[in-house]
This record gives C-alpha cells, structure tokens and sequence, in this order.
C-alpha cells in the first residue's frame, strides 16, 4: 500500500453505531489484522475520492476517553496521538457521536478535536434520536466545535455521501502541526471538558419531549429478576438446538461434496502415493474439517445478532451476580459465550475486560467451554459407543451424553476459576459497570459480514493448521513402507507408530490404547483432527479403504466402552489446540500462562479420564 | 440517600460522588459514563434471581449497569 495514501480513522464511544458506519462507507472491502505490536484486531478498508484517489480508513476500538482503561483504548489513543510505532498518524479523523446521547458522547469528541487534527463528525442514529423525541440542531453543534457535523443513519445507508464528501474536503484542509496537550490524562481536563460538552450538548438540543420508551419496555422483561434468567436460559437453548439442527442438512450436502471429490480423485488418478496423499490426505483430512463450518457459523449468527440488537449487555448484567460468585464477572461471559464456538475469538474477546486478573481468569478457562472442534470427537464416539435409546418423551441417551460432556466442561471452568481466583489470580474482583444501549433492529448486511468474516478466518484456519498437519500426519503414517511379505502393519512400522508407541505406556493407565496415542499427536495441532487421523490410520492400514465411512464400526469392534469413555473425558479437558495455546501467548505476553494452561488442563484431562476410565470398569461396562 | 437504596423508579439526582473511596480506574469509567454531580439519575432494575446486585440506572439519556459496591460511593436526592 502507498504511503502517501491518506489516512482517515473511525472514532467515538461505544454504541455509537462506529461499525456499521465503518461497513457503509467501506462495503465488504475490509482487511482485518492486527496493530503492530499489540493483538487488537485492526479493521481496515478503503474509500474513494470523487476523483478516483483511494484513501484508507481504520475503525478504531470503541473508547469513552483519550485516557485508557483498557488495551483496546490505549490503540485508540496510541493511534490519534501517532505514538504507536509502526501505525501513521491518521489525516483526519471521523468522530461518530449517538445523537440521542451528545450530552455524553461530545466529552470524547472535544477531546480528539483538541489533539488539532482535521475533525469530522458523523452525528449517527438521527432518525432513533427523533423517534426518541430529540430534536436536533446540527448547524449549531457544528459552529459550536468549529468542525463540519454531518447527520448519519449508518444502518439505512443515509447521510453517507455527504459524510465522503466532508472528509474529502477535511483531507484537503491545512493540517495543523500544533503540539499535542500535554495533560491527556489529566482528571480536572477532563472534568472541564465534560462541563463544556454538556453545555454545547444542551444548546444543539431544539427540543426534546417525553420519550418513546422502547427499550425500557423491552427491558422490564428482560431485566426483570426471573423473567431476564428464564429468558436467557431459553435463548442458550434454543441457540445449542439451532447448532445441531439447523446444520444436519448442510453438513450432508459438505460431506456428500467430499465423497464425490474424493472417489473422482480416486478414479482419475492411478492407485499409488499421490492418490493416497490427495485422497487420504487431503481430501479426507480437510473434508472432516471443514463439515463443521455449519454449526460454527450458526453460532456466531446468534451471537452476532445478540451482539447487534444489544442484548448481549443485556446476558451479561442477568449472569454477573452468577458469574461473581465464582470471581468473574458479567463482562466474562461473552468471551465464554464465544468460546462455545471457538476459544480463539473467546479469548480475544477478553480483551474489553478492564481488570487484568479477571481477564487472566476468562483466558484460563475459556478452552474448558466445549468449542465446536469437540464436536466432531463426540459425535463419532457417541455415535459408535451409545446406543440411540430414548431414556424419556423426546430425550434420547445420545443427546443427554452430549449435553453431559457441556456441562462437564461449564462445572470444571467454574471450579477453576474459583481455584484460581483464590490462589494464582487472587485479587479483589473488578465489579461491573457497562453502559447498555438500545435496542435496534440488526442490519442483515452488517451480520452477514460478520458471518463472513468469521467463515473465512475458519477456512483458512482448515486450509493451513489443519492442512498442514493432516498431511504431516498421513506422511509419518505412511513412511517408512513396511518391506514386502514381512507381516507387519503399516502403522506400526511407520514414524508416526513408533512415537505413539512410545507415548503409549504413558496413557495406557488411563485406558488409552495405541491408536488413540497416534491420534492424539496431530490433535495437538485441531482437536477435530483426532476424528481425521483415526480415520486415517484405519484406512491406511486397511486393505480395501472406505476407512472413513466405516470409522463407527471400527472404533466400536477396537475399543472397549470404558476405553471410549476416557477419551471423552480427555476431551472435555485436553488442552489440544496450538491455536488456543498461540493466541494465549500473544494475548498475555509471553510464555507463562500459555505454559500454565497446558500444564493444569493435561493434568486434569489425564486425571479425569483416569478416574471415567476406572469408574467405568469398576462398574462392569 | 445512597444510590444502593434509592428504590426503583424514583426521579433523583447526584448530590455527591465519594470518588475516594473507588478505584481510580473505575472512578473515571463512572466518569466517562456520565456520572457527576448533579446528574439526573433513576434505578430501573434491580438485581437477578434472588439477588440485589447489579443494578442498572439511567443517567442522562443513557442506561448503565454497575453493582452496589459502586452504588454505594453515590449520594442521591429525590428530584421533586
């Protein structure tokens, strides 16, 4: 990208609608990365000029203040003030303001217009303003700050061309080189300002009559005491329900794909080792993977429209009180939320905690939240080691087994984090205080870029990690070849065999047998491998393949209920993702909770799937 | 009265904010929330199941949530 690209940066509090202004001045050409040096997620995308040139822009992380209160503020600022290294110091900056709350948000804005850089504000959700009976003034709100104000309603695409028009003529405006405040911090500026913003607020206000009370409506049910709960609960129900049925038809036309891909691969190249590497490889490797695109993308659709029509503030002022009694927080629970479907935007989530035990606390046990990866290890064993019997009216054993393992994962991470909060991240709880905005009606486009964004960072998650170990795996499975006539089994005799050997003795008290330890290597890499490198242990040592479509059956005649049983149990615990032990790292700078994480969740798993183990023989299954 | 025990839907105002008595980081999220003297203030709801805690006020056009460790730093008068 061009240096002399000009830089325009989205800013403004929280709620105030910074996103789907971002999505309607830059459409879906939107690149995410993260800041240099720090892991906050960059949103960037491009604008064009009326005469053609392109201009960047950035959405900056929602802040109420230059002052920060947590890593997500601190780029903000670091940005605006041009003190984050390897990050330009932007051209002119867009202040987004919620016109139904200047009184508010205009502290924030006076103080990025006292930084001296080209300001242009974009007064956004005018026509909620109106409905809420404020009327406003924008010609004085914008001789009062002696910066252009232009209305907006970012969701239905209004105001958006005078906006590229503003910022076109602020970007050919004089920039001033005036040095920047020295007192950002400063309590008695701040309080100043937010004096001043009240007054500018007061005198944009034409009028202002009783309000439509939309939202309190809306919230005297759902924050009510047990109307609130039972509606949450219902909402997670019905949002795990959707997971698994809503994705029964999709998952089959994915694997009904694979098939045919694979038996036409099979059939036009001839048998030998690129056959075996394309078919057993790759095709079946990454198919077994990226079945699970449904279920993930169904998930993150509740959870972004819970996030886009406000609700999810909403979760988290029902569970706090539940959360606290754990030592969490309200703010936790939607990184957990998030980690249903994968730990790694879980974790980074965490990010909008502000106390840093807290946050440490989230980050520990966010892997014990069953993410979607688990999935396909639980069905395949459920499928093969419980029987479809119905236990009640429309309850089946299979089902219950699977919900068991949730709650197993829920109970554990609450009793970690009791243990922790007590001992290695002891500290005095952060309390809760967050701001909760309207209720809106979400905005198709805006989650399907969401929706999109997600699909495409899972898919490429599929064509790398898990590409590259598949194929790694199905390398070491197959080399050396076993010499002709000697009776011994590929497996065996191959790389990957020999280290599960060794591995062996280690996890056999617990039940495990050797082709569960050669599982477990590659699903160090994705836990859904382990479904992946099963099957192909099974179908390179197999005579006639079909490994994949026969796993069940294979696994059923192999193993012993107890033995299924344990790995289940692993499951539920085994740190077994380099993704999650990655993203740790980078997220608590450096190596010592990572280290901690794998160490306590490979003890737990080991020990829990020791005792499921025992417990199991014990009882004669 | 302290903003802990200002019962629903009673019109109030901020009267005084202890700020010592809070975290500094918190006192200046309360800050930036708009929460000063002389604020216009209401609880809306109060607590979960079988609890007190948190509550959610509103504070100028805003709704904002916090437990009653914090309420409890906030002197309000009823507005009349």
């Amino acid at each position: 990208m061009s240096v002399h690209q000009p830089l325009v940066a989205l800013a403004g509090n929280p709620n105030a609608g910074k996103s789907a202004l971002f999505n309607a001045l830059t459409g879906a050409r939107q690149k995410i990365a993260n800041y240099p040096g720090v892991t906050v997620e960059r949103k960037s995308g491009r604008l064009f000029l009326s005469d053609g040139r392109p201009v960047e822009i950035v959405d900056l992380p929602g802040s109420y203040s230059l002052k920060p209160h947590s890593l997500d503020e601190k780029v903000t600022r670091d940005v605006v003030t041009g003190q984050l290294d390897g990050q330009r110091r932007p051209d002119v900056i867009v202040v987004v303001v919620d016109a139904s709350n200047l009184n508010n948000h205009l502290r924030f804005t006076l103080e990025l217009i006292e930084l001296g850089l080209p300001v242009v504000v974009a007064l956004n959700m005018v026509d909620l303003a109106k409905r809420d009976g404020l009327e406003l003034d924008p010609e004085n709100l914008s001789a009062q700050l002696s910066v252009p104000v232009i209305e907006t309603v970012a969701v239905r695409r209004r105001g958006i061309s005078e906006l590229n028009a503003a910022i076109e003529n602020a970007l050919s405006g004089t920039k001033s080189d005036a040095p920047l405040p020295a007192d950002l911090d400063n309590e008695d500026r701040l309080a100043l300002l937010s004096v001043r913003a009240h007054k500018i607020a007061r005198s944009a206000v034409k009028s202002e009559t009783a309000t439509r009370q939309w939202t309190r409506i809306i919230d005297s049910v759902l924050l009510n005491p047990v109307a609130g709960f039972l509606v949450l609960v219902g909402l997670l129900f019905l949002m795990f329900q959707a997971v698994f049925a809503w994705s029964e038809a999709p998952i089959g036309w994915i694997e009904g794909g694979m098939e045919a891909l694979g038996s036409a691969a099979a059939a036009a190249l001839p048998d030998g080792l690129i056959q075996s590497f394309l078919v057993d490889g790759v095709i079946a490797g990454v198919g077994s993977v990226i079945v699970f695109l449904p279920q993930i993308l169904i998930l993150f659709l509740f959870i972004l429209i819970l996030e886009a029509t406000g609700y999810m503030t909403r979760a988290a002022f029902v569970m706090d009180r539940m959360m606290a009694s754990v030592g969490l927080s309200g703010h936790s629970f939607i990184p957990l939320l998030s980690s249903f479907a994968c730990a790694i935007p879980g974790i980074m989530a965490t990010r909008s905690i502000r106390d840093e035990k807290d946050r440490l606390t989230t980050i520990l046990v966010a892997p014990l939240m069953t993410c979607s990866a688990r999935l396909p290890v639980y069905t395949i064993i459920i499928g093969a080691f419980i029987p479809a019997r119905s236990v009640g009216p429309g309850i089946g054993l299979q089902g219950l087994v699977l919900l068991g393992l949730y709650l197993f994962g829920i109970v554990g991470a609450m009793i970690v984090s009791l243990v922790l909060r007590r001992s290695v991240t002891k500290g005095e709880g952060s309390g809760f205080l967050i701001e909760m905005p309207k209720y809106q009606m979400p905005r198709i486009r805006d989650v399907a870029i969401g929706l999109f964004q997600r699909a495409w960072i899972f898919m490429r998650r599929a064509g790398t990690i898990i590409f590259f170990a598949t194929i790694l795996l199905w390398a070491l499975l197959s080399f050396p070849k076993t010499p002709v006539d000697s009776g011994i089994s590929q497996v065996d005799y191959s790389v990957a065999g020999r280290i599960a050997n060794a591995i062996t003795p280690v996890v056999e008290p617990i039940g495990f047998n050797r082709d569960i330890a050669l599982a477990l290597i590659p699903a160090m890499a994705a836990r859904e491998v382990a479904v992946s490198a099963l099957g192909t242990v099974y179908s390179i040592d197999a005579e006639e393949g079909d490994g994949a479509t026969l796993l069940g059956d294979q696994l059923a005649a192999d193993w012993t209920l107890p033995t299924a049983l344990a790995f289940l149990m692993w499951f539920v615990f085994a740190p077994q993702c380099v993704s999650t032990i990655a993203v740790t790292k980078r997220e608590t700078n450096g190596w010592k909770w990572p280290i901690f994480m794998v160490v306590y969740l490979f003890a737990l798993a080991y020990v829990m799937a020791g005792i499921t183990f025992w417990l199991a023989r014990a009882a004669g299954l | 009265m302290k903003l802990s025990n200002l019962p629903r839907r009673v019109p109030a105002r901020i009267a005084a904010i202890d700020w010592d008595s809070l975290p500094p980081a918190d006192g200046s999220r309360l800050r930036a929330l708009g929460f000063e003297q002389g604020a216009f203030i209401e609880t809306l709801h109060k607590g979960m199941l079988f609890w007190r805690d948190p509550i959610a006020v509103r504070i100028g056009r805003m709704t904002v949530a916090l437990r009653t460790v914090h309420a409890q730093a906030i002197e309000c008068e009823e507005r009349r």
